[in-house]
């Protein structure tokens, strides 16, 4: 919303020491904040003139039209310019800047030799004067609008200052300049005059039988002003300051019956529409379009309606979207004699849902859609009755009116609760003079507050509260810190997330964050099936690409890391830590339960358990050498192991006891995956990727990745430490002869078994695959103690004996003899 | 023999352990002066064939000259061994500016660390972190929270929905639905703080992503004042932004909170707008079934993209979601 200064000026006295930043500064104490501050004129010096065109000589032999002009600019003598503009004709009165001006951007005018004229100024566009960004021809006007000879820069009003305002939502008042003007008036403490108070009591006469106005249905609109006007002369012009102030708000001149409209809702914020009353059937009513399936608004587009759709419609058809936009038919056009002017307050939401529907985000619509005063309808189109009167030949007819306006309801409110809510003591007087301020009526007997008609978004205490603290200024408000609980502390599992992402970080993982979409492709890409490839989909995704949400993390880890090796990146390590989202269940419709008060526990639950549960995991992605060679010499490529190792890292970190075995599970390469069992579930996974999606999105050769279920890791037990036991260790070296299917686990497994409870650990410590006939050898360091007293070497060789000995028995283990 | 001779071999001897070279060079002086066949062993050997009052004399002065040959020896000795490992040392001088860390250079994420950095913040104040899901239910999301169903928020061109429509399930738009579960399930006093990932459906350029991350802070206590809010602010910016940094709230509009602000800093000779905040609306607070006569609450909340961006200058957004190891790596763990 944009408010010029001196329109704001006509309705509040700014004495003239106020500048321009200290007025935005405070407009922003009081919740409105000045994108710009623009300053017209400023770099301008004249003489600028508006001059009368006398002749017209057209230069030919050029690359492009170029006129030479005779001017009168009340000088007595002609002068002369040369023009390349061709939007003029003899009679128009055009601004001429004399030499000796000097335009925006310290663009000097003299008189100069040009197409071999001497030109004695120059004919000005508003992009030359700065005024408008319209450069398409030179600025344009009537006899009745300038006055040859005079000042243009007086007669345009160059010189201002114009406040580019960002308007609340929940304020649909203040995109008025009546509105904005209110709040200068009272950030400033200065009197605002409000322009409502003579239109109060304009009184207009009947002069014959007007159209009928009619609210079909009262949930569409609260009031409805229509005014008939007659006797219009179509050639009246809008007047010279009325255009200026259009423009100045971002608007076009269009002719002088929508000029007002548009003035009038700018300056009062009631959006109103003018129809050509020729082409009205009957009255006018507010009613939805229903069968109604094809309507052209006035740009000249043809929509298709929605039967929801709120039209204004005569006796036959709809003639315009109520309060979006008018309709092509029945528009004002260059032969209108006879005018409908509608002043009406649509629902908020229909017509936002008018505007959304049809993608038109009009004026009116902004307006409507945040609530416009319905005590405004009367006011505004009298003010439009008013103007045109003045302006033209027109004739009022007569007004005639559904509906009627309603004042919002009293808000009775402790005044301390303003006290309560600031944390700064604010007296009853001064609660109620604030008030009074911004346009309530207060009863302070028993502090019952009248919002005004305008304020559509003051219901509660805590409404009236945020009104008296922007009187009061936030600056105001002291600034203390609550009084807090000594104590709070991460979760376990926020804790555990911060050391495992410490851990990545410190073994050379760069952590990245990707977006949390997938599509069926990638999902298919993996292998991912079953459950471990059904998610949500997303009903308005950001592109068709990834419209669902992902199932698992190493895809995204996939997709970045192939952007860096785009980017000449060959030996890395990355993870992301996220949320994942398979549909472990049906989304069911939703529940809404009532807002005034707490929903009973069992509609908590159901809301609670409504929303899927979203896994939290952690994965990363190991490609190319394990470090970078250098000097020191070749590096060696990451391989499957380092993934377990990782895997098994994040788990250890968390002090949880697992198990391991090999598994077949996307998207690891089947033989070279392992999983990690916690307490019976699985909830790491790690090893080689599956050499089909390696070779699909170009990674190195062999990468590898893991994934860890964080949100699935229980809690780990308190820990009771064993005692340290101080006697000497006996170590014990053992090779044994196994099948090349039996695992190195189950090997150990049975060690440990066979050995007992003085065995204190079995290292592997050497693999060997070459011995043939299906056979491998393990040997094992087995290392013995007991708390109390040194083992004797016979007590040793026994339980080494026993160890063997249950691994023969359970894998079929052969002591390997040199 | 005599006395002067005596003297002579010492001097001698002292001469030759001075100009020793080196270690082998001290063994040949060694074997000269103090072997077997020196002048002074010979000497003492000769001491047999003297009268008594020679012996006491003679046996004297070899005597003190055998000690004086030794402690010449010893000193240099100690002096020639020095050297030499002075030069072993020397010739084992390396190149410590080679590169020698192979390792690949990790990192954290720089919006996990001001993640981890605010929440820390926060627990030493007091607060817990709360924590609540992506894909949340629209109730939760909007209604609770004084957002009415037509509300533009609530459009397509803003919020993503899933499907099916009716579920209305929503990627959050706020991390605000944790602060109403928070409400929902736990008796005030209430000081918590919810980080967290959410999702608007903007174009990704360069100040704005589809997915973002938040920190909303909650308090609902007795006696909460709009001037709790504005300290707990102060504090937190100054935190983030260093000592110097000056905070303005301005009246604002948000459907959860009156009074609402815009919290702005004053950094680096400029007004930024960082974040919205205000008291909790009483109609949010009944929605959650918490007795607006006794408690009163304020919320806050900021991007942490924006207060990364505008803490460290970063200009483009795509560097925060491409995931460039690059960018990562610069901001090692935080510290």
């Amino acid at each position: 919303m944009r408010a010029p200064l001196s329109w704001l000026k006509e309705f509040v006295d700014i004495p003239t020491n106020i500048t321009a930043q200290e007025i935005s500064d405070a407009l922003v104490r009081v919740g409105f904040e000045v994108e710009e501050i623009i300053t017209q004129g400023n770099d301008l010096t004249g003489p600028l003139k508006f001059a009368k065109v006398v002749s017209i000589e057209e230069l030919s032999g050029h690359k492009k039209p170029i006129r030479y002009v005779g001017l009168d600019c009340g000088e007595g003598a002609e002068r002369f310019v040369i023009c390349g503009a061709t939007n003029f004709v003899v009679g128009d009165i055009v601004v001429a800047a004399l030499p000796g001006a000097v335009l925006p951007g310290g663009f000097a005018i003299s008189a100069r030799e040009t197409y071999g004229k001497t030109s004695n100024g120059m004919i000005c566009s508003g992009r030359e004067l700065a005024i408008s960004d319209d450069h398409a021809g030179i600025l344009v006007f009537t006899q009745d609008q300038a006055s040859v000879g005079s000042d243009a820069i007086e007669g345009l009003q160059i010189n201002d200052v114009i406040f580019d305002i960002a308007v609340n939502p929940d304020r649909g008042y203040a995109l008025s300049i009546r509105g904005i003007a209110r709040e200068v008036a009272a950030s400033l403490g200065l009197v605002f005059r409000d322009p409502i108070d003579s239109l109060r009591d304009l009184d207009f006469a009947e002069t014959g039988n007007g159209l009928k106005a009619k609210i079909a249905d009262k949930d569409t609109s609260s009031v409805f002003y229509l005014r008939t006007m007659s006797n219009f002369d179509p050639s009246a012009k809008t007047p010279m300051w009325m255009r200026r102030r259009i423009e100045k708000m971002g608007m076009r001149s269009i002719s002088l019956v929508v000029d007002i409209t548009n003035y009038v809702m700018l300056e009062l914020g009631q959006p109103l529409h003018a129809f050509d009353k020729a082409k009205i059937k009957g009255g006018l009513t507010i009613k939805r379009s229903g069968k109604v399936q094809k309507f052209i608004t006035l740009d000249g587009q043809e929509r298709n309606l929605d039967p929801d759709d709120l039209m204004v419609w005569d006796d036959d058809q709809p003639l315009s979207l109520a309060g979006t936009m008018g309709g092509l038919y029945s528009e004002i056009t260059d032969s209108t004699t006879e005018i409908a002017l509608e002043a009406a307050v649509f629902n908020q939401l229909c017509v936002a849902k008018n505007s959304r529907r049809h993608k038109l985000s009009s004026e009116a619509s902004r307006r409507l859609e945040r609530g416009v005063d319905p005590f405004l309808p009367q006011f505004a189109s009298a003010r439009f009755v008013q103007l045109l009167t003045a302006h033209s030949s027109a004739l009022h007819v007569s007004t005639n009116v559904d509906g009627k306006p309603q004042l919002s309801a009293s808000i009775k409110m402790d005044p301390n609760y303003v006290s309560k809510v600031l944390g700064l003591d604010v007296s009853a007087e001064t609660v109620a003079k604030h008030l009074r301020t911004v346009g309530c009526e207060v009863d302070e007997k028993n502090f019952s507050v009248q919002p005004p008609s305008w304020r559509l978004d003051l219901h509660t205490p805590a409404d009236l509260s945020e009104e008296v603290a922007r009187m009061i200024g936030y600056d105001k408000i002291p600034s203390v810190l609550p009084p807090r609980p000594l104590h709070a502390t991460l979760s376990t599992s926020q804790k555990r997330r911060r050391s495992v992402s410490l851990m990545l970080a410190n073994r050379g993982f760069a952590e990245v964050q990707s977006f949390p979409f997938t599509n069926q492709a990638t999902i298919d890409a993996m292998g991912f099936v079953g459950e471990r490839a059904a998610t949500y989909k997303l009903a308005n995704p950001m592109s068709e690409e990834f419209p669902l949400m992902r199932v698992h993390l190493v895809p995204g880890l996939i997709e970045i890391a192939a952007r860096n090796i785009s980017r000449g990146a060959k030996d890395f390590a990355i993870f992301e830590m996220g949320s994942i989202f398979r549909s472990s269940q049906r989304l069911e419709p939703a529940l809404s339960p009532k807002l005034d008060k707490r929903p009973n526990q069992d509609e908590i639950t159901k809301i609670f358990s409504s929303v899927p549960s979203q896994g939290y995991h952690v994965a990363g992605l190991l490609v190319g050498k394990i470090e970078s060679e250098n000097w020191q010499g070749k590096a060696r490529s990451y391989n499957w192991q380092d993934a377990i190792a990782c895997a098994q890292d994040v788990l250890n970190l968390c002090n949880l006891e697992w198990t391991i075995s090999r598994s077949d599970f996307a998207p690891w390469h089947p033989g070279r995956c392992a999983e990690l069992i916690v307490d019976g579930k699985a909830v790491a996974h790690a090893g080689e990727l599956h050499p089909r999606i390696v070779s699909a999105y170009g990674l190195p050769e062999r990468s590898v990745a893991f994934a860890v279920a964080l949100s699935a890791l229980p809690d780990s037990e308190l820990v009771r430490p064993k005692r340290v036991g101080t006697m000497p260790a006996a170590v014990q070296d053992v090779a044994l002869i196994v099948d090349e299917a039996v695992t190195a686990l189950q090997v150990e497994d049975a060690l440990r078994q066979g050995a007992g409870p003085l065995l204190e650990s079995v290292t592997l410590f050497d693999r060997y695959d070459k011995i043939g006939d299906g056979k491998i050898s393990l040997a094992f360091t087995l290392v013995f103690r007991d708390a109390t007293r040194t083992l004797t070497g016979e007590e040793v060789a026994v339980l080494r004996e026993n160890a063997t000995l249950m691994a023969s028995k359970t894998c079929g283990a052969v002591l390997r003899t040199a | 023999m005599r006395a002067e001779e005596i003297s002579a071999w010492v001097e001698q001897a002292q001469a030759a352990c001075a100009s020793a070279k080196d270690l082998d060079g001290l063994k040949v002086v060694r074997t000269a002066h103090s072997g077997d066949k020196s002048p002074i062993a010979l000497a003492s050997r000769a001491l047999g064939s003297m009268s008594a009052e020679e012996k006491v004399v003679f046996g004297k002065l070899i005597g003190d000259a055998k000690a004086s040959v030794s402690q010449f020896l010893a000193a240099a000795l100690l002096k020639l061994e020095a050297q030499r490992d002075q030069k072993i040392l020397l010739e084992e001088v390396v190149d410590i500016t080679l590169p020698v860390n192979r390792a690949h250079r990790g990192g954290l994420h720089p919006i996990t660390i001001i993640k981890n950095e605010v929440s820390d913040f926060f627990i030493e104040q007091g607060f817990s972190v709360e924590e609540g899901p992506e894909l949340e239910s629209g109730w939760l999301n909007f209604d609770a929270l004084n957002i009415p169903p037509d509300h533009p928020a609530r459009t397509m061109q803003d919020t993503f929905f899933i499907e099916p429509i009716e579920s209305g399930m929503v990627l959050r738009t706020h991390t605000s639905p944790v602060q109403v579960r928070t409400m929902l399930t736990q008796e005030p006093p209430i000081y918590v703080v919810c980080p967290g990932r959410t999702f608007r459906a903007d174009e990704l350029d360069a100040t704005h992503s589809p997915v973002f991350h938040q920190v909303e802070g909650l308090v609902v206590d007795k006696g909460i004042t709009m001037a709790h809010l504005k300290g707990t602010l102060d504090n937190f910016a100054r935190h983030m932004f260093g000592p110097d940094v000056t905070t303005r709230l301005r009246p604002s509009f948000f459907p959860f909170t009156e009074p609402s602000a815009e919290v702005d800093i004053y950094f680096n000779n400029r007004w930024i707008e960082w974040g919205g905040c205000g008291m909790v609306n009483p109609k949010v607070l009944a929605t959650c079934g918490i007795d607006t006569d006794v408690y009163s609450g304020f919320a806050f909340g900021m991007g942490l993209e924006r207060t990364l961006m505008v803490r460290h200058g970063i200009t483009d957004m795509h560097d925060i979601v491409e995931g460039d190891i690059r960018f990562t790596r610069q901001f090692g763990v935080g510290l």
